[in-house]
């Protein structure tokens, strides 16, 4: 698979390590948070047979974190964007 | 009809006109006491032992594709007992002794091999470790057998005892582990269910759950509404993708494995071969393909292929540790897709809707556990409480901090 990075172009797959589930962007408040919520977090995960939002780690690379849609019955990616700018869309970090 | 060597000589000589199909093609009935999702190996061995042990015969197996068609076909073959911790070692020893007898059980002839399986050693913390890991296997009935170097020459010469960066040290052996004919457990479990009553219905798939009041009331399915008693999820592989249709979220990624055979050739490996350090594993099926395999692709996928790096690892680890295997040719190459748990191991328990119940989440040793994966998710539904050997395998596990990880990696499923 070759991911688009959005800095660096076209990238093979195997620079880069797996994450899962793109929802572990949404980690809950601390101040906060039920045990519940941290459970939900830390090991439940979307699973989707279709397009997918996960978090794809450039390790052997910038060491950036991307967001990538990919089709989990196909394998084509569709779009990929940085993590940090979909987390700031979201409002985190300000 | 029962099988027999009698039979098959009576057969031979009158022109095979007498044998009959091993299972019914019914029609789905309105309601069961138990409709189980997912005609694989251990669907069909829950149905077998609900109606075998239990007495509950009024069950139906109703399943997407055809039956064998998913992972109880996409494996390779490979049964053992060589785990470290307690949820996990008494449940995998128990389907290692439910192997030994299976064949008698079934009547079916599934070619059970117990050629043994030996897990290579390269450093002194590698032998600790498996040290260790023998004598908890001793602990709990299984057996284990360390290795000395001189005893792998004898059994196993052509490996690479030299290599630089991983010499062999010594190796873990399980004598009673092997192989098995794959697809004959599913046919063998579906004979054997049917004839005690248990409808299997093929070519039908469940689109959504009958969920009212928090009570589940049967499927909906391509060939209509079935009612059942208790609706049993046994799809491993897809469990993610079937579970949200009834609003669940699991602590499940789905991953997929490859695995590849090589040409036939003669008598060559005498039992299963593992090298965990170079991510290889090899043994020699009965038709004389070589059947090797390594780690997961590592990224989620219900796609039944993998990608070309995993295929260049796997080949790399193979001629690192059996030069020899360069020689052969791959012959075929498939994926399955395997329900990769939080911690590794896998789920057999209610889930928070009444009359729904769940089995899954058994990463890459699902094929191993068949029997006991049957045996006890029957006893589960019979009874409504869980079978004491798989009782470590709750849905709870996780929110209690009772995980089994045998590998020690945490939430991360493509590291199991």
């Amino acid at each position: 698979m070759i991911i688009n990075h959005p800095l660096l172009g076209p990238r093979d797959s195997a620079e880069f390590v797996y994450m899962g589930d793109a929802s572990l962007i949404d980690r809950p408040d601390p101040d906060t948070a039920t045990p519940e919520d941290w459970h939900a977090y830390a090991y439940l995960r979307e699973n989707v047979a279709g397009d997918m939002q996960e978090l794809w780690f450039h390790e052997g690379g910038d060491r950036s974190w991307l967001v990538v849609t990919r089709n989990t019955l196909t394998h084509e990616i569709s779009s990929v964007a940085l993590a940090r700018d979909v987390a700031r869309a979201k409002g985190r970090s300000k | 009809m029962r099988y027999s060597g009698f039979r098959v000589i009576k057969e031979a000589l009158t022109g095979h006109k007498g044998w009959q199909p091993a299972w019914r093609e019914p029609e789905p009935k309105a309601k069961y006491d138990i409709v189980i999702i997912g005609g694989g190996g251990h669907g069909l061995a829950t149905a077998h032992y609900l109606a075998k042990v239990h007495g509950i015969r009024n069950v139906a197996v109703i399943e997407k594709g055809w039956i064998g068609g998913g992972n109880v076909g996409r494996n390779t073959t490979i049964i053992r007992s060589n785990y470290l911790l307690d949820g996990n070692e008494p449940f995998y020893e128990m389907s290692l002794k439910l192997w030994e007898g299976l064949e008698q059980d079934l009547n079916y002839n599934a070619m059970v091999s117990q050629r043994g399986i030996m897990n290579l050693i390269h450093t002194d913390a590698q032998r600790d470790a498996f040290v260790r890991r023998g004598n908890a296997m001793i602990l709990n009935g299984a057996d284990a057998e360390y290795l000395d170097l001189a005893q792998i020459k004898k059994e196993y010469p052509f490996l690479n005892f030299d290599d630089a960066r991983f010499p062999i040290k010594g190796g873990l052996a399980q004598r009673r582990g092997g192989t098995v004919r794959h697809d004959a457990v599913a046919w063998g479990y579906a004979r054997s269910a049917d004839s005690h009553g248990v409808d299997i219905i093929q070519n039908c798939e469940v689109t959504g759950f009958r969920i009212e009041n928090g009570t589940c009331l049967g499927v909906e399915t391509s060939r209509g509404f079935i009612g059942a008693g208790k609706v049993a999820s046994c799809v491993a592989g897809s469990s993610g993708h079937l579970m949200a249709k009834a609003g669940m979220r699991l602590p499940i990624e789905s991953h997929v494995l490859q695995a590849f055979v090589s040409e036939g050739l003669k008598p060559l490996i005498p039992g299963v071969i593992t090298f965990g350090a170079g991510h290889f594993y090899v043994s020699q099926s009965d038709k004389g393909g070589l059947v090797f395999g390594g780690d997961i692709d590592g990224y989620n996928s219900y796609a039944q292929r993998g990608n070309l790096p995993v295929l260049e690892d796997v080949c790399e680890g193979g001629m690192a540790i059996m030069p020899m295997i360069g020689r052969a040719r791959v012959l075929r190459m498939w994926g399955g897709i395997m329900d990769m748990s939080m911690d590794g191991s896998p789920i057999i328990d209610r889930t928070h809707i009444d009359g729904l119940y769940f089995n899954g989440g058994w990463c890459y040793g699902g094929f191993k556990a068949t029997p006991a994966s049957g045996f006890t998710y029957a006893h589960l539904l019979a009874r409504d409480v869980p079978h004491p050997t798989a009782a470590a395998y709750r849905f709870d596990r996780f929110a209690k901090g009772r995980m089994i990880d045998e590998k020690g990696m945490g939430n991360q499923p493509n590291l199991h």
